[in-house]
């Protein structure tokens, strides 16, 4: 298992080796630095402890740059715990290049929040009375109709889906391509959608 | 940020050469197509009715009348299966994109040439 952090750039369409012209997402991934090697013995787990994406030293806490002077590096804005196979020591630099054209890989990251939406969007509903509007309804297209019993229960039931906040939330989508990788621009293809705007982090996993 | 994606979207786009033609033209576009390992060539001839010039990832539209039914087809610009591009005619139109041709058949339909030198004048 290995990771990396990157940062969502957007979408275009590539044509792969076998000339079909597939969308993907443009990802800048890394370089990441080590800040931190969880152990066994002093955590309790194995872990690589990753940083990315500068930021200036008047814009961080005196704690923080600590933490950052032990890694010898420049203090960054995101940090990201990893699980990793190989060993890695303080310091270390993770570069793309741990990821091949042709895996397969998993991104999270997250979502567009969508604001306060109906069931029809956020759960999938169909609504109520479409087409013929038959059985006397109308003006209900995109209500979510009943939602339960009368006297028995007479309650909703806990977890009914209803309208609310949709996205803003934590998304993985996994076994994504990686169509190709430009190593001097620390840039990463993987094929199809990625969770969360343009400009947002994104965790690449394998 | 975007400055990066325009230098990966175009890093990865293959260079084409192909004549110039705007919307109103009428080309042949001579593309390839792979029937199991054997590669052979096809023409698709008929009036280009839109360029969309998104840099990388550009197409245009030709659209052609067969057997009396409109028949559209859109290339990327930079497509490996396009062999070559001939402009047959240019046309004098008016508007960028000719959705317009799509409601219109027989006559009304047809597109003026336009003349070389008209603009020289």
């Amino acid at each position: 298992m290995s990771g990396i952090i990157g940062r969502k750039l957007g979408m275009t369409s590539i044509f792969d080796s076998n000339g079909k012209y597939v969308a993907c997402t443009v990802i800048e991934a890394g370089p990441c630095v080590v800040t931190q090697v969880k152990t066994k013995e002093k955590d309790g787990y194995d872990a690589l402890q990753l940083a990315f994406d500068d930021k200036k030293e008047k814009n961080t806490p005196a704690a923080m740059m600590g933490h950052f002077k032990k890694a010898n590096t420049t203090p960054k804005r995101k940090l990201v715990e990893f699980k990793f196979d190989e060993q890695k020591n303080l310091g270390d630099i993770i570069k793309v290049d741990i990821f091949q054209e042709g895996e397969y890989v998993d991104v999270s990251g997250i979502s567009k929040g969508k604001g306060f939406q109906g069931v029809v969007k956020r759960h999938g509903f169909s609504g109520v009375g479409h087409g013929n509007k038959s059985h006397g309804q109308h003006d209900r297209e995109r209500a979510p109709g009943s939602l339960g019993g009368s006297s028995d229960p007479s309650r909703v039931l806990k977890g009914m889906r209803m309208g609310g906040r949709m996205g803003g939330e934590k998304k993985k989508i996994q076994n994504l391509e990686v169509l190709k990788i430009l190593p001097e621009k620390n840039v990463i293809l993987v094929k199809g959608s990625v969770p969360g705007a343009k400009g947002s982090y994104v965790i690449i996993e394998k | 940020m975007s400055n990066l994606l325009d230098q990966v979207k175009s890093m990865l786009t293959p260079k084409v050469n192909h004549p110039e033609f705007k919307a109103g033209d009428t080309i042949t576009v001579h593309y390839k197509i792979k029937e199991g390992d054997k590669e052979r060539i096809q023409q698709f001839s008929g009036v280009v009715i839109q360029r969309k010039n998104e840099r990388a990832t550009a197409t245009f539209t030709v659209r052609k009348i067969s057997n009396g039914v409109g028949v559209e087809r859109i290339f990327p610009l930079a497509s490996p299966f396009i062999d070559k591009i001939e402009v047959t005619k240019k046309g004098d139109v008016r508007r960028a994109k000719l959705y317009y041709l799509r409601n219109l058949t027989g006559k009304s339909a047809r597109i003026k040439e336009k003349i070389a030198n008209k603009t020289e004048e």
